[in-house]
């Protein structure tokens, strides 16, 4: 049906996902401002790629599944943005800033 | 879909009669997935929002309480995750090779694991509990500089609960989906060409991951350098 991938592959994906927690846990503990949480998110995102590409097998999937998983995430985007742009223009939000 | 390869497996007894192949009966089921991971991500795409309209509400108050968590636990939680993921991917390999022993001992290595999270994530909830941390039923912090985050706090632990809970209740229906597994492949139900219910479970169990790999930072990691008041 589709390629599989080696034993090899997904050790290195392992070792790159641990790695990237290492990373996470570190990075959190330096005063950054803003940029912790950009950061933090920017990681979370890479990892789950990594999750979805190659644990997930997105990668050798149909053209169609491969549509579907982005509908989803393009989905949450979606949610994400129309809400917290409603939250902020209402002035709803004490702080008016992003964390 | 017409790989020659998947040739011989047309007369596979798991072939449904409304497909054509095997290899489409595997797309479609891949796909069916999917669509429930989509609800999915629905499901935990709110408590995500709601996270964010909160934590934008009361920035100052979410970090200095994130630090009644032990991020130490959370980072030792997400190792463990992504070996049993890594034993997941390797058990849905050993089925596509045939390896019968291979796929037994990677669903057990995964069931262990799984079983390793929730056991942490048990006892950090008994901390929780013992340090008086649980909202509504007793849970207070003791803000008394800041006034003002002690009700943020109750909103940020109902979070912790809530979205650790509903991840370690999909954890469970995992472990459970990998028993179901497990004795189907001891039966010998899995070859090079039936696979399917070993890859559709995986599907699962890496969404789980995904979960918590977002879950993790956004609880566990909020205000780390921020000096507790």
């Amino acid at each position: 049906m589709h390629s599989i991938p080696s034993f090899r592959t997904y050790v290195i994906i392992w070792a790159i996902l641990t790695i990237m927690t290492g990373v996470t846990y570190y990075v959190a503990q330096i005063e950054l401002g803003p940029w912790n949480i950009v950061i933090a998110l920017l990681i979370a995102f890479f990892k789950m790629s990594l999750v979805v590409l190659f644990f997930m097998n997105v990668k050798a999937d149909s053209p169609l599944t491969k549509l579907f998983v982005g509908a989803g995430f393009f989905w949450m985007a979606i949610l994400l943005a129309l809400t917290l742009s409603d939250y902020f223009s209402r002035g709803w939000m004490p702080g008016g800033k992003f964390w | 879909m017409a790989d020659t390869h998947v040739a011989p497996a047309e007369h596979s007894p798991h072939l449904r009669h409304h497909f054509d192949d095997m290899a489409q009966q595997f797309d479609s089921a891949t796909l069916g997935m999917w669509v429930f991971l989509l609800t999915e991500i629905m499901f935990f795409g709110g408590m995500f929002g709601a996270y964010t309209v909160y934590r934008s509400m009361y920035p100052e108050a979410f970090a200095s309480t994130s630090q009644f968590m032990n991020p130490k636990y959370g980072a030792f939680n997400t190792a463990v995750l992504i070996v049993s993921s890594l034993s997941m991917a390797l058990a849905v390999r050993a089925a596509r090779l045939g390896q019968q022993k291979m796929l037994q001992l990677m669903l057990i290595v995964t069931m262990i694991f799984g079983l390793a999270f929730l056991g942490v994530k048990g006892f950090e909830y008994h901390e929780h509990w013992v340090d008086m941390k649980v909202p509504l039923i007793g849970g207070h912090w003791d803000y008394s500089e800041a006034p003002q985050f002690a009700r943020p706090a109750q909103i940020l632990f109902c979070f912790y609960f809530f979205m650790t809970g509903f991840h370690a209740l999909h954890m469970l229906v995992g472990v459970g989906l990998m028993t179901t597994i497990f004795m189907m492949a001891r039966k010998g139900t899995f070859n090079e060409h039936y696979f399917t219910p070993v890859e559709i479970s995986g599907l699962y169990w890496h969404f789980v991951d995904i979960v918590w790999i977002f879950l993790f930072p956004l609880l566990y990691l909020i205000g780390r350098t921020k000096a507790l008041i």
